[in-house]
């Protein structure tokens, strides 16, 4: 290494550090310093304002009404996640104990990790369209299998009361496969000499969950809690597609707030970036807290 | 899918999303201003060329992609080719207006001309208090390209240049002439012996009679239920004149709690409290409504002119739509029954640092010589604003049914601009209110009270640009 040192940094590190900061450091500092000016979008002509932005957005209902919903999303959307992932992945990886002492997944394994996978490969807008048509109001699968059994139905994304949780069991189920997968990867790393040992001492399943797997995969659940947390506090593109932030706000969020303001219905780019602004350190805030409260000790298998 | 592309996604979608306006304007600050009149095409003006087009500039047009298509605007240009062989026209189409077209703006490099509708519009205050438009006065003096004798100004109809002009400055040409009322299917009125209600103590009777006959007399589009706000306020200005509308559009205070108002909100809660609107409504799109609508399942609904063309696939042959005006509250009503809201719609502007501004103005003749005009009346099945262009054109039932009732409301046409003022307005606030009111969620004392802490949300904003408008 003494003489490829040097060539080797430059060709290998040094464009895609250039190509980083140009198109990624850059804009982020570019919205900060665009957050303290009244730019409107349309012309080069943009006045500094100071801190006029964040004070109007303090002041701002409808962006606190946006955050409301995104920490509910925060609170709800990555343990539900989880908990489902943890409880699929466990069930397919040792869910079964028929037979002789071992360990092994429920019949069928093999297809239902297929089939949980689903959700993943298809686009994000493609799912936005087809839960759209599950919840139309009239001709609608849910509604049809609602009014099946004789009960009246809500009209899910039309009513305030119901359309922010038929987004948010949208966004779980368009994650759960994956982390099911995620998940059921990491298990099959733990030695199998574990669980028999549970399975000798005579352990539930649950307890087997809780006591042996949750702590061997803590590192894995932490990434997936950080990850889940980004997606919660954006949560952008199924929201819009869904329901824009509608009926009455009752399912706006952050994000839309933001592309409204710059690009929807005004042109507030000064205003929008602050909103990014305050996005990015809530977003950072909540993946530093959740990887600082995950913190334990690493287990090693050895 | 690894654990690195689950973090690309979310970090793309989470964190990226927050310098995404930054990234799309990677010259907010450098400006553009600089490149100034120098690179501005200019020909020398003459009788036959009365805005001065250089006639071998090349010509850059930005349409978007809805329910017009582009075929019409392929149609213009060709005529615009003919008289100027050597000009380049760049064609394009989307759908995605402010995001393809706002760094162009800034760059100060934009389109000659822009074709800005749909939802992905921009919004015209923020264009407007930004000069980013060109001043369309030399387009209304220059004369007609067809019309002999007469300028460009003279053969549009009345209305057409008031809708597109921000303090006194025409700076967006309205192309299409809309109606905006209430649509039934002449079909099964007939089949069924009903007649559309002239007042709304007989709409509501006739509501009664349609529900008994099992059929829902009201859908609408709850995802967008501001279209209910446009006979709500037709109603409301049919009672109290047209001075109803320019204090709405003035953003006066308490516009939306005055006494017409209050009376047409009373007046449609009847509808909701009654159920007479189809069940499920509230959770409907645009399009699912209107195809509820053409399947029968319910008897009225509001909608544009532009409904014909936007159902064309769906609608049953011989279901005859016909658009009729809002029923009056009562013999007090200051407008006759046949007055119904007329205006001009599809927005067509030519950016202030298009290089070829008067290319687009000419552009703008070549839409709206008597040829233009009726080439886009038999392509899309929609009037313009230009006088007398659908003469001797076959139009489609729907739109026959269209020009007689605006004939019949002739001078009594009203009209209101604050969506086009306000974007905001309409579009985030009163649509919601809207939303809670026809949900039955609200009454209608609250229902204007929302709208009105809307519209003085607006009034408040210091950075939002306001217009006024005399009658």
């Amino acid at each position: 290494m003494r003489h490829g040192k040097w060539p080797l940094i430059v060709t290998f590190l040094v464009p895609p550090v250039l190509l980083y900061v140009f198109f990624v450091v850059s804009p982020y500092l570019q919205a900060f310093q665009i957050s303290t000016t009244d730019w409107l979008g349309y012309s080069a002509d943009a006045n500094p304002v100071g801190l006029a932005n964040f004070k109007t957005l303090w002041h701002d209902d409808y962006v606190w009404n946006a955050l409301k919903n995104n920490a509910i999303l925060l609170a709800l959307v990555p343990v539900l996640t989880i908990v489902l992932g943890l409880f699929f992945a466990t069930m397919l990886a040792m869910g079964g104990r028929k037979g002789r002492a071992g360990v092994t997944g429920v019949r069928g394994g093999a297809l239902y990790r297929t089939v949980y996978f689903f959700p993943q490969v298809l686009s994000v807008v493609i799912i936005a369209l087809l839960w759209k048509e599950v919840y139309h109001p009239n001709k609608g699968l849910l509604t049809s299998a609602v009014h099946a059994v004789g009960l009246p139905s809500p009209t899910w994304l039309g009513d305030p009361a119901t359309a922010f949780w038929c987004v948010l069991a949208v966004m779980v189920w368009s994650n759960v496969g994956f982390y099911v997968v995620l998940f059921g990867a990491a298990m099959s790393a733990v030695p199998k000499e574990i669980y028999e040992a549970v399975l000798l001492d005579g352990a539930s399943r649950f307890t087997t969950l809780r006591r042996v797997t949750l702590p061997l995969l803590w590192d894995t659940v932490q990434v997936a809690w950080v990850y889940l947390a980004i997606f919660a506090l954006d949560g952008f593109i199924l929201v819009q597609l869904m329901t824009n932030g509608g009926p009455n706000f009752s399912t706006d969020v952050i994000g839309v707030r933001m592309y409204d303001t710059a690009f929807g219905s005004e042109t507030k780019f000064g205003y929008a970036s602050a909103i990014g602004v305050v996005m990015f350190f809530l977003t950072l805030s909540v993946a530093v807290l959740s990887l600082r409260i995950g913190r334990r000790e690493r287990i090693e298998f050895s | 899918m690894n654990r690195r592309d689950i973090l690309r996604r979310s970090a793309a979608a989470g964190l990226l999303a927050t310098p995404a306006a930054g990234l799309l304007t990677g010259c907010a600050t450098g400006g553009g201003d600089d490149k100034g009149d120098a690179g501005a095409y200019k020909g020398t003006k003459s009788a036959e060329n009365p805005l001065g087009v250089k006639e071998d500039a090349p010509l850059e047009v930005v349409i978007f992609g809805g329910g017009f298509g582009e075929e019409y605007a392929k149609a213009h240009e060709a005529m615009y080719t003919q008289k100027y062989p050597k000009a380049k026209i760049k064609h394009s189409v989307t759908q995605e207006i402010s995001k393809t077209l706002q760094p162009r703006f800034v760059d100060g490099s934009p389109p000659d001309v822009v074709n800005n509708s749909g939802t992905g519009q921009i919004d015209f205050n923020g264009l407007v208090s930004q000069n980013a438009l060109a001043d369309l006065a030399d387009l209304l003096a220059a004369p007609s390209l067809d019309v002999p004798g007469k300028t460009v100004r003279d053969t549009l109809l009345p209305g057409a240049v008031e809708i597109g002009s921000y303090d006194g400055k025409f700076l967006v040409l309205n192309y299409t002439y809309t109606a905006y009322g209430i649509w039934y299917s002449s079909k099964l009125f007939t089949e069924r012996k009903w007649e559309y209600a002239k007042t709304w103590d007989e709409h509501i009777a006739l509501c009664k009679q349609i529900k008994a006959a099992g059929i829902a007399p009201w859908t609408y589009a709850g995802l967008h239920p501001r279209y209910m706000s446009w006979p709500l306020i037709s109603t409301a200005i049919k009672l109290g004149g047209p001075s109803v509308a320019l204090a709405l559009d003035n953003l006066e205070p308490n516009a939306w709690k005055s006494d017409s108002m209050r009376a047409a909100a009373d007046a449609w809660h009847q509808i909701v409290k009654d159920k007479y609107i189809l069940e499920g409504s509230p959770g409907l799109d645009h399009k699912q409504a209107q195809t509820a609508w053409c399947q029968g399942k319910a008897a009225f609904i509001s909608c544009g002119s532009w409904l014909e063309s936007e159902q064309k696939d769906v609608t049953p042959a011989g279901f005859n739509m016909t658009i009729a005006p809002t029923p009056s509250l009562g013999s007090g009503d200051k407008l006759p029954f046949e007055a119904i809201r007329g205006t001009a719609g599809e927005p067509f502007m030519v950016p202030a640092k298009a290089r070829n501004v008067a290319g687009g103005l000419e552009y703008f003749r070549t839409m709206l010589s008597k040829k233009g005009a009726q080439d886009f009346t038999k392509k899309v099945a929609s009037l313009t604003i230009v006088a007398g262009a659908s003469e001797g054109v076959e139009l489609p039932y729907g739109l026959n049914t269209v020009v007689k009732a605006l004939d019949a409301s002739g001078a009594n046409g009203f009209n209101w601009v604050y969506n086009n003022y306000y974007r905001k307005l309409e579009r985030n606030l009163v649509d919601a209110a809207c939303g809670e009111f026809f949900s039955g969620r609200i009454g209608p004392a609250e229902f204007l009270d929302q709208c009105q802490k809307g519209a003085d949300s607006i009034a408040q904003d210091s950075t939002i640009k306001k217009y006024k408008r005399a009658a």
